[in-house]
């Protein structure tokens, strides 16, 4: 069997996703519910944990206000790279129902680089879990570079 | 019967205090013990207060705002209530567009945050208040979103 590291390093760590828990509003209760017994995220290698020390995946669920913003990026800088990010929700893509407030950010790609979008008000489990399936496929394209996915590699699946 | 007579001496009570008609919050229903609304010119905003708190025993400082009407100046709105007799108090006082009010603080614990809040979002400045700043928005932040004239898109500095 032969395979080159890089290989072996992206399976390493496209199977052991570890979410830092980072909940702002509805959409964290769909996020709990996914990590919980019946969606069951364990079965990826993720464990959801509670510093972004060791975290590598930071998924923004919830409406991220301006206030909000600057601890959210201290948080993602605080993670170590290789680190990715879930935009989870309409809110954290793009304001959502709130963008025409004074207080939303109108998408947390505004404040963190995001690499996939989970689109929902609030998405269900099922949508999550694909979003992280989506992800694993990026990380598994990973570089040192820092590209991240090969070329359409994130188009829909032909039906 | 009770409630009837708790309403009229009530009624009585605020007639002869200060010479003004408390209204309903329904002009289609009859009166409420439940729901008086009584305006007051501001310099006998404390003044209400302090009679609704011990004359009244309103001891329940539900919530204040305030309501923009524009060239008009501002009303700030309270509700006080006593929780025993079932009385619900909505005082309300129309201040200028200087948008000054007297702060309720000395009388009322609760009215420390609300005060803050209301000055938060609509730049009413309370005197008295004993600590007033910013209470849900960045300390740096510029206007006060809930007035009419704030534009939605006033920029606000970049995330830090």
């Amino acid at each position: 069997m032969v395979s080159s590291t890089d290989k072996i390093f992206n399976w390493a760590r496209k199977s052991s996703i570890w979410p830092v828990t980072f909940g702002l509003a509805c959409c964290a209760i769909e996020m709990m519910a996914t990590f919980a017994s019946r969606f069951d995220v364990e079965r990826f290698g993720m464990v959801p944990w509670a510093s972004p020390r060791h975290a590598d995946l930071m998924i923004v669920s919830g409406t991220v206000t301006i206030k909000m913003a600057p601890m959210l990026k201290r948080i993602y800088e605080q993670m170590p790279d290789p680190k990715w990010c879930i935009s989870m929700g309409s809110c954290a893509n793009s304001g959502g129902p709130f963008r025409h407030g004074y207080h939303v950010v109108k998408g947390v790609d505004r404040v963190v680089p995001v690499d996939v979008y989970v689109p929902g008000c609030p998405p269900t489990p099922e949508s999550l879990m694909f979003g992280i399936l989506k992800l694993q496929e990026k990380v598994a394209e990973f570089q040192k570079t820092g590209k991240r996915s090969a070329p359409g590699l994130l188009t829909p699946d032909p039906a | 019967m009770t409630a009837t007579v708790a309403l009229e001496t009530t009624l009585a009570r605020i007639r002869e205090s200060f010479g003004v008609e408390p209204a309903g919050e329904d002009p289609k229903r009859p009166l409420d013990i439940m729901h008086l609304v009584v305006s007051v010119p501001a310099e006998r905003w404390v003044e209400f207060a302090r009679f609704a708190r011990d004359a009244l025993g309103c001891l329940y400082f539900c919530h204040l705002t305030a309501v923009d009407w524009k060239a008009e100046g501002f009303e700030v709105v309270c509700r006080v209530g006593n929780l025993e007799t079932g009385l619900g108090l909505t005082m309300k006082t129309r201040i200028g567009p200087t948008a000054a009010c007297p702060s309720l603080t000395g009388l009322y614990r609760g009215a420390l945050w609300m005060e803050r809040e209301c000055y938060d979002l609509f730049g009413i400045r309370f005197e008295g208040h004993p600590e007033l700043r910013r209470i849900l928005l960045p300390q740096d932040w510029e206007g006060h979103p809930l007035r009419k004239d704030y534009a939605v898109d006033t920029p606000h500095p970049p995330y830090r």
